[in-house]
């Protein structure tokens, strides 16, 4: 889940300097950029989630 | 640029880490007092050594050699290629006169310095010192200075509008550079280190383990305000060339947005427990701090009264659900705080900036890129490296510690030895 975690949010990043690359119109990187911070997003909930079930576990 | 007027303002900023210091030390156990403190002292220390060695090597100067490669058409500069141990500052040119360079080198040592006594937030009553100490090392080394080059070094941030004809990402008093990239690192901390014993029961309730001296942290506000003020105004002047009246209007921004923080916690916390919360109504206060920073040259004072009561309300939530929904224990608040009040700065840098050049969306978007490199980027390294050095240095003090309380265990004497010592907190539960 961790490995998962870390892995969206560099997938996150990545999907971000391809908008900047790939796309001149400012529309369509707007629209990635904001698809890459949303997997980014979803990667720091992965990893926070990971970390509560562990703590759970402990306890 | 007035070297006397960028001198007190780079003298002022380490007040920012005394009143932090202050603030993390009340907000956490009267039984780990001492150590919170002499934790904050070991961080700024090693932060200063480290960074002014090597850590000023690869933040580097904006036009200056760096490590860079090409792809897709641009050119990456990713990290300085300075001089590691200076023995100087070095002779200066026309476009960087060695005074400037002096400043900039004072000021980004006392911003690594901040920047390491934001995870003791996360950590407090847990983390032990040996482990702050190396991880205070390696944040000045290479991870403070890695961002720090891209956005006031002339990195590839800083570089966005030669390399994609956008405007470059903004970050005018260290939103991003300083407190983005701490909170990012408290963030991993209270992942490592997992919950103070006690904090949670069985079924996942919380419980409230309130700050032991209140006072002292409404003191670090005010003494913090001070430090801010020095920050923002000296990074704007010497990474952004803010004039003198543009200082005076960082001075008023900051007032502004630290106050409307700090109000908007106490009108939400006083709306949903019926009394505000002291404690919240402090985090909102620095959370004003630490949003209006990223835009402090930039916007008008009515804007930054707008950022400042987002990022009061905003830190106000965030603390609730990472502590009743996420189940995390952040005893001061810093990953609401310093990452959260801190990303929400920087993308209000596009929304609210007032610029002579480029786009409003074009701003807006060069923002949000740099808000996906801190989380996308700096946030897997910072917990990658974190993770490295806890299989060498447990961040986690052991079982016993976490009762008998840090100033014990690690420091052998309490803070208070004229306080009432209660039994139950020797026995381990």
């Amino acid at each position: 889940m961790r490995l998962i975690g870390c892995l969206l949010l560099v997938s996150g990043f990545f999907l971000v300097l391809a908008a900047l690359v790939l796309f001149a119109a400012m529309g369509m990187r707007f629209v990635f950029v904001a698809a890459g911070m949303g997997v980014e997003v979803l990667g720091v909930g992965l990893l926070t989630r990971a970390y509560t079930l562990m703590a759970k576990e402990r306890r | 640029m007035s070297l006397v007027l960028c001198l007190v303002c780079v003298m002022l900023a380490p007040f920012a880490a005394a009143g932090l210091a202050l603030i993390h030390q009340g907000l956490g156990r009267s039984r780990s007092a001492a150590h919170a403190m002499l934790s904050t002292l070991c961080a700024l220390g090693i932060a200063a050594i480290v960074f002014v060695m090597v850590g000023s090597a690869w933040a580097g100067f904006a036009g200056e050699a760096a490590h860079s490669f090409k792809a897709a058409g641009a050119r990456w500069d990713w990290l300085g290629a300075g001089q590691f141990f200076p023995g100087g500052v070095g002779p200066g040119s026309a476009d960087l006169p060695e005074y400037t360079r002096a400043l900039a080198l004072c000021l980004e040592m006392f911003a690594a310095g901040l920047a390491a006594t934001i995870p003791l937030s996360g950590g407090a009553d847990r983390w032990r010192l040996a482990a702050v100490c190396c991880a205070s090392a390696v944040l000045a080394a290479f991870l403070f200075p890695m961002f720090a080059h891209w956005v006031w070094g002339g990195g590839w941030l800083a570089q966005l509008g030669a390399s994609f004809g956008v405007p470059g990402f903004v970050d005018a008093g260290g939103a991003g550079v300083v407190q983005v990239v701490g909170g990012l690192m408290a963030l991993t901390v209270v992942w490592i280190t997992g919950p103070r014993k006690g904090k949670f029961a069985e079924d996942g309730v919380p419980a409230a383990i309130p700050g032991h001296n209140i006072v002292q942290v409404l003191f670090g506000c005010m003494l913090a305000l001070a430090g801010w003020i020095g920050l923002d105004a000296a990074s704007s002047i010497l990474f952004y060339g803010a004039g003198a009246a543009q200082v005076v209007w960082v001075a008023i921004n900051a007032m502004l947005s630290a106050s409307a923080g700090c109000l908007a916690a106490v009108v939400v916390t006083r709306a949903r427990y019926r009394k505000p919360d002291a404690s919240i109504s402090a985090n909102g206060w620095i959370a004003g701090l630490v949003a209006g920073s990223a835009a402090c040259a930039m916007v008008s004072p009515e804007a930054a009264t707008v950022i400042g009561g987002v990022a009061g309300v905003l830190a106000t939530y965030m603390i609730e659900i990472a502590e009743l929904k996420l189940r995390t224990d952040d005893p001061g608040g810093a990953v609401s705080v310093h990452a959260g009040a801190g990303l929400w700065g920087l993308i209000a840098v596009g929304l609210f900036g007032r610029f002579a050049e480029g786009s409003q969306a074009g701003h807006l978007l060069a923002q949000m890129v740099g808000v996906a490199a801190l989380l996308g980027s700096m946030l897997p390294l910072i917990y990658g490296v974190n993770l490295l050095l806890n299989r060498f240095v447990p961040y986690r003090v052991d079982g016993d510690g976490d009762w008998q309380g840090m100033d014990i265990r690690e420091l052998g004497a309490g803070a208070y030895p004229e306080f009432v010592v209660h039994a139950d907190e020797f026995v381990p539960r």
